[in-house]
Order: C-alpha cells, then sequence, then structure tokens
C-alpha cells in the first residue's frame, strides 16, 4: 500500500500499531465491564453446560447426574434432599377434576404446592392462581386475582387455574429445543437442565401455567422438600421455565397431587382416566363437565365440574 | 502487489479503519454505547432476568419488540432487490449493495436482541441441530433460525462476491450471483413472514392470532428498510465528499415504494381496528387496551396513538405534489415513519399481546434502564457493523465506473 498517496488511508505499518493499541484498550475496558459475571453463580460446572437432553441420558449417566444435583443442593441450599427419576406408571393417563360448586376460594392448594414444589418464596411462584369471579358467568375480564378477604364471598364463585396438561399441548409445539415434552402419563415435563428461558411456552399456553425463574429460586433450607425428582419439584436454576406436574414425585409413586391433599372442601379429584373405576372418569361421565378454552383444541386433561 | 482474496480482505480492513477524526469519533462513540450495553448486560447475567421489567405475565418485552423491527429492516433492506433486478432499473444497482450491508447488520442485531432475551445464553447451542436438539417443523423459533442464518449468508455471498469481483477489476459472471439475489427476495419475504407466524400462530393470544400480521410486517418492512437506507446515504453525502450519480434517480424509486408501502401499511392495520371494535368480542381486550386502555390502566395508549400520528404525517407529506422535489420532506418524512414503525412493532405489538393475560389480568409494562441501555448497545454495535461495512467497500464502489458494479 506504499503507493497509496491518499492522506486519509494508513499505511499498513501504522494500522497494525494503531490495531494493536486500540485493540489492547478494548480488551482491557470490555474486560473491566464484564466484572459483574464473577457474582454470577449458576451453580454450573464448564463440564455440565455439556450434559445431554433427559431423554438422551442413559440410567448410568442420570444416576450420576442425580447425585451431583443432591449435592449441588447441599452445597447452595444447605438441605440434604434425595432426587428420583421418577418414571410414568405403565398404561396410567392422568387426569384431575374440581368442583366450582364446592371450591370456596381459600388458597390452601396454593400454599400446599408451594411447600410441596420447592417454589422460590422470593420471587414468590405459584402453580395455581385462584379467580374470584362474578356469579352468572365466566368474564375473566372481571376476575380478581389478588383478592384478599375473607372468603367466600356470597356473590362470586372462584376458579383455581393450574397446568391443564393439555392432550395437544401449544407450549411443547413452540419449544425450540424440545425441553418440554409430553411424557406417557399426559404429563408435560420441562428439562430444567436443557431449556434456554427463551419464555415461547409462556406466550403460546392459554392457562398461564407457565412460570420464569428471573432470579435464583430463594428458599430456607428448612422450608425445601427434601423428596425431590428430577422433572419435578426439585429446586430450579435460574432463567428456566418450571410448571405444574401434578406433583409426579408423589403421584407416580400412587400418592394424591399436595393440591388435592391440602383442599378442605374436598373440590379436588384426581386419578386415572383409563381406569374405569377412577373418581375422574365417574365425574367425567355422570356430571355436568366445564372443558375451559375447550375452543383453543388444547384437550386439557384438568376439567371443572358442577353438582 | 498481487490481487487475491487476502489482500481484497486486508483492503477491506484498511478502508474500515481509515478516516477522518469526525469519522474516529463516530466510531468511538458507537464503542461507548456498547461497552455500556455490555457491561449492563453482565449485570442481567449475574443477577438474573428480573433486572428487566418483564413478568411472568408479560414475558416478552423491548428485547423481542426490537428484534421484530430489526428483522423488518433486514427484510426491507433487500426488497431493493425487486426495482434493481426484476424491473431491471440500473440506477438501483448501486444502492443494491447498501440494502444487503443493513441487511447484514441488522441480522447481527437480530441475533443478539434474541441472545439477551434468552435466561440461559450459556445453553443457547441447544437450538441448533446436532449439537442442540432442534424442534423443526414444530417450533416456528426453529424456523426463525433457519431464516435468520440463511439470509445472513446469501447476503454476504452476494456482496462479497460482487465486490471482490469489482476489486479484480473484472465484469461479475451473472450465473454467479444472479440466483442468489432472486433467492434473496424471496428469502427476505420468508424472513418477516415467519417472523410474524412466531407470533401468529399462537391461540392464547387473540391480539396476535390474525391472519393480517404477517402482509402488514411485510408492508412495513417496506418502508422501514428503503427509510433507513435514504437516510444513511442522505448522511453519507454530507460527511463524505462522494457524489452518487445515481442518488437522485434512486430517490425517486424509494420514495414510490415508501409511499405505496406506508399506505398499505395504514390500511392494513385500520382493516385489523375495524374488526376488532366492530365485532366487539370478548377477545379484543387487548386492542382495546392498547388504543383506549382497559380499567383504569393506559401504559400504551400514548405509544399507539404517536406512532398513527407519525405515520400519518409521513403519508400526509408523501401524498401532497407540491412537497415531492423536496428532498428535505422527504428526509423528515422518512425519519417520522421509521420511528412511527419502530413504536407499532414494539409497544403498540408485541406488548399488548401479554396485556391483559389469558386469564384476565392487567400486569403493566415498561423497560427499565437496564433493558434500554442493553438495547441501545446492541443497536450502536449494528450500527457499528453497518458503519464499518459501508466505510471499506465505499472506495470500491465509487471507483471509475468502466465495469459496472453488478
Amino acid at each position: 500500500m506504499s503507493n497509496n498517496k491518499s492522506k486519509d488511508k494508513l499505511s499498513r505499518r501504522t494500522f497494525v500499531k494503531k490495531a494493536a493499541f486500540y485493540g489492547a484498550a478494548g480488551v482491557g475496558l470490555f474486560g473491566l465491564a464484564a466484572t459483574p459475571l464473577l457474582k454470577r453463580d449458576t451453580g454450573d460446572s464448564f463440564k455440565d453446560l455439556f450434559q445431554k437432553h433427559y431423554k438422551k441420558l442413559d440410567e448410568e449417566k442420570l444416576k450420576i447426574i442425580l447425585k451431583k444435583l443432591e449435592e449441588k443442593t447441599k452445597k447452595q441450599y444447605g438441605a440434604d434432599v434425595r432426587i428420583d427419576a421418577d418414571k410414568p406408571i405403565k398404561d396410567v393417563v392422568f387426569g384431575y377434576a374440581l368442583n366450582l360448586d364446592v371450591c370456596i376460594g381459600c388458597r390452601k392448594c396454593v400454599q400446599a404446592c408451594v411447600e410441596e414444589n420447592n417454589q422460590s418464596r422470593d420471587p414468590a411462584i405459584e402453580y395455581i392462581r385462584v379467580l374470584e369471579l362474578d356469579k352468572g358467568g365466566f368474564n375473566l375480564e372481571h376476575a380478581e386475582h389478588n383478592y384478599d378477604h375473607e372468603v367466600p364471598l356470597e356473590d362470586k364463585f372462584y376458579l383455581p387455574v393450574q397446568c391443564h396438561q393439555c392432550e395437544n399441548p401449544p407450549c411443547v409445539r413452540v419449544c425450540p429445543t424440545k425441553a418440554t415434552w409430553q411424557e406417557k402419563d399426559g404429563i408435560t415435563v420441562v428439562d430444567y437442565n436443557w431449556c434456554i428461558g427463551c419464555r415461547y411456552c409462556q406466550a403460546a399456553c392459554p392457562y398461564d401455567a407457565r412460570k420464569f425463574n428471573f432470579f435464583k429460586p430463594k428458599i430456607k433450607a428448612e422450608e425445601i422438600n427434601p423428596r425431590q425428582s428430577y422433572l419435578g419439584n426439585r429446586i430450579r436454576p435460574a432463567g428456566v421455565i418450571e410448571k405444574c406436574t401434578f406433583c409426579i414425585q408423589r403421584t407416580r409413586k400412587g400418592l394424591m397431587p399436595a393440591c388435592l391433599e391440602a383442599c378442605p372442601t374436598g373440590a379436588r379429584k384426581f386419578g386415572d382416566l383409563t381406569d374405569q373405576q377412577s373418581s375422574v372418569r365417574y365425574i367425567l361421565e355422570n356430571k355436568n363437565v366445564y372443558v375451559f378454552k375447550e375452543e383453543l383444541g388444547t384437550i386439557p386433561r384438568f376439567f371443572y365440574y358442577f353438582d | 502487489m498481487k490481487k487475491n482474496i487476502f489482500s481484497f480482505i486486508s483492503e477491506l480492513f484498511l478502508n474500515m479503519f481509515s478516516g477522518s477524526k469526525k469519522y474516529r469519533f463516530w466510531l468511538l462513540s458507537l464503542g461507548a454505547l456498547i461497552l455500556i450495553g455490555f457491561h449492563f448486560y453482565c449485570r442481567q447475567l449475574a443477577t438474573g432476568m428480573g433486572v428487566t421489567g418483564m413478568t411472568d405475565q408479560v414475558s416478552w418485552g423491548f428485547y423481542i419488540s426490537n428484534f421484530t423491527f430489526v428483522v423488518g429492516l433486514a427484510a426491507g433492506a433487500v426488497m431493493l432487490v425487486i426495482p434493481a433486478y426484476i424491473y431491471d432499473k440500473k440506477s438501483m444497482h448501486e444502492i443494491v449493495i447498501f440494502g444487503e450491508l443493513l441487511a447484514i447488520a441488522s441480522v447481527v442485531m437480530c441475533l443478539l436482541l434474541v441472545m439477551v432475551d434468552l435466561g440461559r445464553p450459556d445453553r443457547f447451542f441447544h437450538m441448533f441441530p446436532i449439537i442442540g436438539l432442534f424442534n423443526w417443523p414444530s417450533s416456528i423459533l426453529t424456523w426463525d433460525t433457519i431464516v435468520l442464518t440463511g439470509y445472513f449468508l446469501l447476503n454476504i455471498y452476494i456482496v462479497f462476491y460482487l465486490l471482490y469481483m469489482r476489486y479484480l477489476g473484472k465484469t461479475p459472471e451473472k450465473k454467479y450471483y444472479i440466483w442468489a439475489v432472486y433467492i434473496s427476495v424471496l428469502w427476505a419475504v420468508a424472513l418477516h413472514t415467519v417472523t410474524a407466524f412466531l407470533y401468529n400462530g399462537l391461540g392464547a393470544r387473540p391480539f396476535w392470532n390474525s391472519a393480517i400480521i404477517a402482509p402488514r410486517f411485510v408492508a412495513s418492512a417496506c418502508v422501514a428498510g428503503p427509510a433507513v437506507i435514504f437516510l444513511s446515504l442522505k448522511l453519507l453525502g454530507k460527511y463524505t465528499r462522494l457524489e452518487f450519480f445515481f442518488f437522485e434517480n434512486a430517490t425517486r424509486v424509494l420514495r414510490n415504494i415508501i409511499t405505496i408501502a406506508l399506505s398499505i401499511n395504514v390500511f392494513f392495520l385500520l382493516s385489523e381496528v375495524f374488526t376488532e371494535f366492530y365485532t366487539q368480542g370478548m377477545h379484543t381486550a387487548s386492542v382495546h387496551y392498547l388504543f383506549f386502555g382497559l380499567n383504569g390502566h393506559f401504559a400504551l395508549t400514548p405509544f399507539i396513538w404517536l406512532s398513527i400520528i407519525l405515520n400519518t404525517t409521513a403519508l400526509i407529506m408523501l401524498y401532497i405534489p407540491k412537497l415531492h422535489g423536496s428532498d428535505r420532506a422527504f428526509t423528515i418524512a422518512c425519519g417520522l415513519t421509521i420511528t412511527g414503525i419502530w413504536l407499532e412493532k414494539g409497544m403498540g405489538f408485541i406488548v399488548p399481546g401479554f396485556i391483559p393475560t389469558p386469564l384476565g389480568e392487567i400486569v403493566e409494562y415498561f423497560p427499565t434502564l437496564t433493558e434500554f441501555l442493553i438495547t441501545l448497545g446492541i443497536l450502536a454495535f449494528g450500527l457499528l457493523v453497518f458503519t464499518l461495512s459501508i466505510k471499506a467497500v465505499l472506495p470500491l464502489v465509487q471507483t471509475p465506473r468502466n465495469i459496472k458494479i453488478l
């Protein structure tokens, strides 16, 4: 370029010199700007970043991961926990029915859910949302989400909403990484170690069932439920989605979901939809059943009914 | 010295970083904005996405809004190729290079804007085939990954080939690039359509669940892209001593594109507004919220009305025959409509989709300073890429024209 006479144009040598100078200054400044990263604590080692998708893990590998997660919980939260990888029970499809004539809106289910599923207490994450609606309609726009008074009110009724475990789940369809899927027993789960936190599923869910960890979950050690499941109630990392799993850590072991056990009015019924003798089956066949947002074609496995 | 691909690239780099004091000051200013944005992004990474204004109710905000707008820029920029090739307007051929450079810079911004919106950017590779689990064809987001990357590569290829030929002093051979040019036009439409489908296909969000969204996106892209090109050429003309022999002709074509596309865009918006308001169903709550507020919540109303005022003012300015000769009026109209479309895409489209929530709850959204500065940093980065690439190719575009650039 020595034959170039343009005064604006750099010679190759000055270019290299200047590039080195500005490059060094740039690296220094950006390094300085990056100092907040030192405080970032995901608890992941470099190797953890390359963990495979849940469905691609063999038994051996899964065991090691579960063990590691238990250690991590001990280190980060100071609690001794046991994390299983509960598999779906063969030929069982779970369904849930809720009696709207009986529900009094006391939110005991909400509380029990949080305690069972190790949700962050601050900021508070809740899987169940109870809407207070005017009698005489289903107008959600007039729903009261944050009521704080004695219940039930005379002219109101209460609509608890949680994941509907759809047979045709829009949230699963939109996930770009297959981090969420429907298990054989109909439960839609999330691999919290695979989710990239794009929140597309939140936009797709018509029931507001998905919650995002905007911060690292905060729970006191003594409040942690130690019986945990990989796809269920283990403490989630920051930056990923979580949701109701019908308490797979309980229901796959033959127990009832925590929200059902906490309900003082018996409004909640849970069981195997393939079992002719189950209470949910009885309700579906004999009661007036309301499917929430049926027109969206999500085919929920969560039903509301009336006496 | 022998001319080969290496000398070509080093020439580009030399061009990029040589320049006047003003030019260096401009680069450093952009660098400062990028630095600030980067710092706040690091803080967001360390603390969590909670530093943004987003919530479980409004789960996409300023980042995705700007992403949507910038996708429009990328797509719109290449729309210039249509008059240049399909109608074979020779005067447009050189502008196409600028369009493609803008497209490249825009795609870079798009990728960054998606990246900063991820809760776990360290796992972003899960989104790719083979090393991740690519949920294609089910997830529209995977389609978006494909169209964005494809678009990026196509444009890089075209620009690189044409300029390299020019550098060598050869006439570009049509068989090596013309197919790419045509594909890039289709791809530009696909790019914005896919981005519209991203929101469009969600039954949970009636506000987005409307077939007019994709046409609206393409129409507004055809406004914003050419308008940004015009403004940048205008600035180039002011700050370099370049004479663009094609400028006057090109301005006329740009004006026509913008006038028609903006008319269509406004028409689409009005059609949508009519459908929503006249129907008066429960599904129209979001539109009510957007235009007039709902149950005492009004956060977005100023934005949408400002956007409408800006766009219609621009349109009227473009329609008035007296102003047709005025370069200045056109410049102002471009500025107005770019701002108008930016507001319409962000606070006027993404955010109201979430308000009220599918369960009828109203939680309002406003970006935090962190979100604002990170976005500003990314826009500055895009502008830096755009500036550097223009600077790199400018001497090639303005050399004596014994060879046509395209």
